[in-house]
């Protein structure tokens, strides 16, 4: 490997394991986030992120094994990593009598922040997250989108070296996650490690650097979003075709390189190939003397590195 | 790859044993708190009520007081503890009604409300411990409540040298602060309570009516339950078990906090009290009956019930702090 020592990571898991009872919440996670990345922690509701995110921050206890965070364990020394740390919850609450400014006055308080330090600190992160001309209006008033805006101030009032952000696009519409992603994205270039988690898995995966898909407490896949297509779908093509005429199922299944034809309604198939077929398929099918109507080759997301992972390992089982 | 520079866990070694101070960020916690109950409706709502209740109360006992004012010499005393037509209590009584109340309002919803806001993960991600929240939480209110009575008390006092044209001595003063410091337990009793309820019930609604709860079982059916319970045990048949009945009674009327104040509150304010519960005939042999305690023996009398509402007090909120602590944050 390479010579130059790599930086211990920022966050490190080893064996982390929640339960509740009966229920594994986390299971033996070993999970490792260096400095400077943002780290998706993607995967349906109810398997494990928040969780995760919470024993990172010591506000749970893990049932066995062991975290560390910037070098601090967080169940001993929660204070030094709550100190360096920012976190924004899914849903963030604020306080709805207080306005933006008092409620982020109130989190410098608790950091222990003096008065003048903290009154600038405020007005910077205000006017970075662009909500200077609300910050004195009572939060009781502020849309989905402010409120989102003002836990990512609150997030940075603290300077943090690691900022963990739990859903954070849950909730807004698709044009202000995407802005809300793009500010995220701009927490990078400050060097702050970002570990986010989200159950939307295309809508973060282009701010992420590397992921980890989890289910059922487990992280099942970890590393860059390429990477992760290549490994699991095989470098697969999905070639998406419509047309009028008879029947083109057995006629596409013999283009050289498909995998598979799935019909997907009157006319329309989706075929599965190891290369890009889409000329092959069309020369055949109007051979066939059908109407081509459409043609496109389809961007595989996260989704369906998600969706074909638990299909192979469903069948996996079966056989 | 990475290999991590850490040193192996050596969780044994060093033990389990948090790091840093659980009093960091109190102030900012009992500050913020305090500033919420000040400016809050709620607060302001009571606090009009009972300054309501003092004017009327003080101002009917000073009609009442005014022709004896040279033959009382605790006068000042009387004006909390005289009830006069068309009042049908007396200021003490009404506030022992009112400081629960006050008590469970600033605290039912202190922690589940943090919870239904959302707000108890983003708070308790600062670097802080739980324990600053919750006893911070708990500092604030009790701080509003000692506010509130200790005003009270002024405008009483102030009250009684406008309008009987006399200065209260170094002794009733005395009296009267102590009965301050008993009021702000027994206060801290009720809101340990309904902060206990705050944590153990999800829904505020739920939390406010099983306090209320509790605090009518004890200012209501309690006294009822342990003159049952007493003649069940000891039922009174002759002279000597009707004394044991009586004790019996007393002594598990002293269960209840109410019962407690009262006879913390019965003693300060009134000096010629000497004896709580059952006195026999030869007890009273070479008595002066009706002449007043010094303060030193009035309060040693009551010292036993003020310990024991300090007592109360700090257990329940031992109880709500461990709840809290065992508590998943997550909503």
């Amino acid at each position: 490997m390479s010579t130059l020592p790599r930086p211990a990571p920022v966050i490190e898991t080893r064996g982390l394991s929640k339960r509740y009872g009966e229920t594994v919440a986390v299971d033996h996670l070993d999970l490792a986030v260096h400095a400077g990345e943002v780290f998706g922690m993607l995967g349906p509701n109810g398997s494990g992120k928040t969780t995760t995110i919470l024993m990172l921050l010591g506000l749970t206890e893990p049932t066995a094994g062991e975290a560390r965070v910037l070098g601090h364990d967080p169940v001993r020394e929660p204070l030094e990593v709550k100190r360096r740390v920012g976190y924004m919850p899914d849903s963030v609450g604020f306080y709805d009598e207080l306005t933006g400014r008092e409620n982020l006055r109130y989190t410098a308080r608790l950091n222990g922040l003096p008065r003048a330090e903290g009154e600038a600190r405020i007005a910077e992160v205000l006017e970075r997250m662009g909500i200077t001309d609300v910050a004195d209006r009572p939060v009781a008033t502020y849309s989905r989108g402010m409120r989102q805006r003002l836990g990512l101030a609150d997030v940075l009032l603290k300077r943090p070296q690691v900022a963990i952000l739990d859903e954070p696009t849950i909730g807004l519409d698709p044009e202000a996650a995407l802005e809300f992603l793009g500010l995220i994205r701009g927490l990078r270039a400050d060097g702050i490690t970002i570990l986010l988690s989200s159950h939307l898995l295309h809508q973060v995966q282009a701010v992420c650097d590397r992921v980890g898909l989890f289910h059922r407490g487990r992280m099942v896949l970890e590393g860059r979003v390429e990477e992760l297509s290549a490994r699991v779908l095989g470098g697969a093509y999905r070639v998406r075709l419509a047309a009028d005429g008879p029947d083109l199922e057995g006629v596409l299944a013999q283009v050289p390189g498909v995998v598979r034809v799935r019909r997907e309604g009157p006319g329309r198939y989706l075929l599965e190939a190891q290369r890009d077929c889409r000329a092959e398929a069309a020369r055949r099918a109007v051979a066939a003397g059908a109407q081509l109507l459409e043609l496109s080759l389809e961007q595989l997301g996260l989704d369906e590195v998600y969706a074909r992972y638990f299909e192979e390992a469903r069948d996996g089982h079966q056989h | 790859m990475a290999i991590s520079t850490e040193t192996p866990p050596t969780v044994a070694a060093v033990g389990r044993q948090r790091a840093g101070s659980p009093w960091t960020g109190l102030g900012a916690v009992a500050l913020k708190e305090l500033a919420d109950h000040l400016s809050s409706v709620r607060m302001q709502l009571l606090e009009g009520l009972m300054f309501l209740v003092a004017l009327g109360t003080v101002y009917s006992a000073i009609q009442n007081l005014r022709t004896t004012v040279a033959e009382d010499p605790f006068l000042f005393l009387k004006l909390f503890t005289v009830a006069q037509e068309p009042l049908p209590y007396s200021f003490v009584a009404f506030l022992g009604f009112l400081i629960p109340l006050t008590a469970i309002a600033l605290g039912f919803d202190a922690v589940n409300g943090e919870h239904n806001r959302r707000t108890l993960s983003r708070v308790l991600a600062q670097p802080i411990y739980r324990d600053a929240l919750l006893f911070g939480k708990f500092l604030a209110a009790l701080g509003t409540i000692a506010l509130v009575v200790l005003a009270l008390w002024l405008l009483v006092t102030g009250l009684g040298i406008f309008r009987l044209g006399v200065v209260p001595g170094g002794e009733e003063v005395a009296r009267g602060l102590l009965y301050v410091a008993a009021t702000v337990a027994y206060a801290g009793i009720w809101l340990a309570l309904a902060q206990l309820c705050s944590v153990t019930f999800r829904q505020p609604a739920t939390s406010a009516l099983a306090a209320i709860a509790v605090w009518l079982f004890f200012a209501i059916f309690w006294d009822i339950i342990a003159g049952i319970i007493a003649s069940v045990l000891r039922p009174p048949l002759d002279p000597f078990s009707e004394l044991a009945h009586a004790q019996w009674r007393l002594w598990l009327s002293r269960l209840s906090p109410n019962t407690l104040y009262a006879e913390v509150v019965v003693t300060l304010l009134n000096p010629e009290v000497r004896a709580l519960g059952p006195v026999l005939i030869t007890q009273l042999e070479r008595a002066l009956l009706g002449a007043p305690l010094p303060l030193g023996q009035s309060l040693l009398l009551s010292w036993p019930q003020f310990t024991g509402l300090i007592a109360a007090m700090v257990l329940i909120f031992a109880a709500t702090y461990v709840q809290f602590q065992r508590q998943e944050v997550r909503a």
